[in-house]
């Protein structure tokens, strides 16, 4: 096996239990923004995206490339949008009082 | 086009920082006191990892990479700012479009790739795309039946699971095959086009009340597919970016799947419709206790302590703002109103807490279902608004019953209880409920929002103005 391939499998395993130990701590009352957030974090993969339709490979990879860029885009622009609107409305009670 | 040198150890770099703001990025998100600064650290990860990538030296034409970055925001903002009811179809379509991001960039990789593509290489390959498909199609379906363009009831039909796996059997097998014989190109359409359809069939027998599991099931593919992209494109941050979203997902699942007491493959295998036709006869004899808005009125002002349920059936009747009346009225008098959520209460996990947030309740009044069972003794009124099976006595007692075992609100211990609902017609589940038959119980009758605005007006002392 690759010394390569052996460093991002522990890449891997030591993301995986971070992310348990990081996520498993997230308040219930978050659990929505989470999934908001996670979900524009996962649309990075936008970076093999723009590579793919910048590079002039194929026509192929150009195009799907590009619908690619679109789809991850929309993700992280709507993504941040909205868990940032979600999380604007969690107040405490003396915060606000009327 | 920029090639400075050393750019590629810039990159680097860049994508370092980047990862240290994700990881950042979700322990802020642990209290919602820090919660925003997370959003913030996120976007600036993702700024600089975009930033970075436009200066990778394989880029040479930039004309297609700007207009899909364009369209990406236009077709992003408005699915940022779509209502907060709708955020658990947005999210599953949201799942849909990150899966099909790395399907498309997986398909493309394998045609620019092959046939010279190493066996760990083609493996990781064809999880990407057989995860990605199944889960692009699996959330279309999903947010489909949430937004209410396909039927929310589950279908079923003899021999469904049999169906379903033979179906998934399938692309595994041609992705072992290509892993062996990488030069068989034909072969590579039918592993990404039978996943979408056994995301289709993944789908079919899902019912509402499933959806919280489902949609971070989804959730934990989404990033599984994209982790196994990162081993593709030899990216360690999108290694990490998915190894966090997918743990997220999971980890949710699990919560999600221990409060309803079933397990995935009981979720994604046994859909709730088939067990449910013991309890329908004997419910016509029983006899409940119909109140009035007055009524419910008085004994609201009178308690020292309400603990309010909500359920699937506020978020549906819009309910949530007149909630947040009924909040005020009954605090100005000096009554101690909380709300107790259970972890699967509306479509998605978290629903309820956003919906109540957004009506401007505290979130230190929300409590999840642990907090609410220890004080649920103590509270005179239990109020329930649109939920059914999270209550259900018969969770704890009748063996017999289809969610025998699941965690409840034991709300049947509060002195009185009262449940606004439609009709006496069974919940989606189908399940009857005998806290309904209760003594202490009472039923309002009538559409959530309405009869909730009627209590507020009889609390505010009489005629509306």
């Amino acid at each position: 096996m690759k010394a390569d391939l052996i460093t991002l499998l522990y890449v891997m395993m030591l993301a995986g239990f971070i992310g348990f130990e990081v996520i498993r701590r997230v308040s219930p009352l978050l659990h929505t923004p989470l999934m908001s957030l996670t979900n524009a974090l996962d649309a990075i993969a936008v970076v093999g995206a723009i590579v793919l339709a910048g590079e002039k490979k194929s026509t192929l990879a150009t195009v799907l490339g590009t619908i690619a860029v679109v789809a991850a885009t929309s993700n992280i622009v709507g993504g941040f949008i909205i868990t940032d609107r979600m999380l604007k409305m969690f107040k405490t009670s003396p915060a606000k009082k009327s | 086009m920029i090639n400075l040198p050393g750019s590629e150890h810039i990159i680097e770099l860049v994508y370092l920082v980047a990862t240290a703001l994700f990881v950042l990025s979700l322990r802020w998100l642990s209290s919602p006191a820090t919660a925003r600064r997370g959003v913030l650290a996120g976007e600036i990860g993702m700024a600089l990892a975009v930033g970075g990538t436009l200066l990778h030296h394989g880029i040479v034409d930039y004309k297609w990479i700007a207009v899909a970055l364009v369209l990406g925001t236009i077709i992003g903002i408005p699915l940022g700012k779509v209502a907060m009811t709708a955020v658990p179809q947005r999210t599953a379509l949201s799942h849909a479009f990150g899966a099909a991001c790395v399907t498309m960039v997986g398909t493309a990789e394998f045609y620019l790739r092959a046939p010279n593509i190493p066996k760990f290489m083609m493996s990781v390959l064809s999880m990407e795309v057989i995860l990605g498909g199944l889960t692009f199609t699996g959330s279309l379906m999903a947010a489909g039946k949430l937004q209410e363009l396909l039927p929310q009831r589950p279908i079923t039909y003899k021999g469904q699971n049999l169906v379903n796996l033979s179906v998934l059997a399938v692309p595994v097998a041609l992705a072992v095959m290509l892993v062996l014989h990488p030069a068989h190109k034909g072969l590579f359409p039918f592993m990404v086009f039978i996943p979408l359809v056994f995301g289709v069939l993944m789908i079919v027998p899902i019912g509402g009340a499933d959806m919280p599991t489902v949609i971070s099931l989804l959730n934990s593919y989404a990033g599984l597919s994209a982790m196994a992209m990162g081993f593709v494109l030899d990216s360690k941050l999108l290694i990490v970016a998915g190894a966090l979203d997918g743990s997220s997902g999971f980890i949710l699942s699990v919560i999600m799947s221990k409060a309803m007491n079933r397990s995935f493959t009981n979720v994604l295998f046994g859909a709730f419709g088939q067990v449910q036709a013991t309890v329908a006869g004997e419910t016509e004899a029983k006899i409940v206790r119909p109140a009035t808005p007055e009524e419910a009125a008085s004994i609201l002002s009178a308690a020292n302590k309400v603990l309010i349920v909500p359920g699937y059936g506020m978020a549906v009747a819009q309910a949530q703002h007149k909630v947040r009346e009924l909040f005020d009225s009954l605090t100005k008098k000096g009554v101690d109103v909380k709300f107790g959520i259970h972890a699967v209460a509306g479509r998605m996990p978290g629903h309820m807490n956003v919906l109540l947030a957004e009506a401007d309740i505290p979130y230190d009044k929300l409590l999840d279902m642990e907090q609410a069972n220890s004080e649920l003794p103590q509270a005179d009124v239990a109020l329930i608004i649109g939920a059914n099976d999270v209550t259900n006595p018969a969770a704890r007692t009748d063996t017999g019953s289809p969610i025998f075992g699941m965690p409840i609100l034991d709300v049947d211990k509060a002195r009185t209880v009262m449940v606004i609902k439609r009709s006496m017609a069974a919940g989606f589940a189908g399940i009857d409920n005998p806290l309904y038959y209760l003594d202490k119980t009472l039923m309002l009758f009538g559409d959530a929002k309405t009869f909730v605005g009627n209590i507020v007006r009889e609390l505010t002392g009489g005629g509306h103005g």
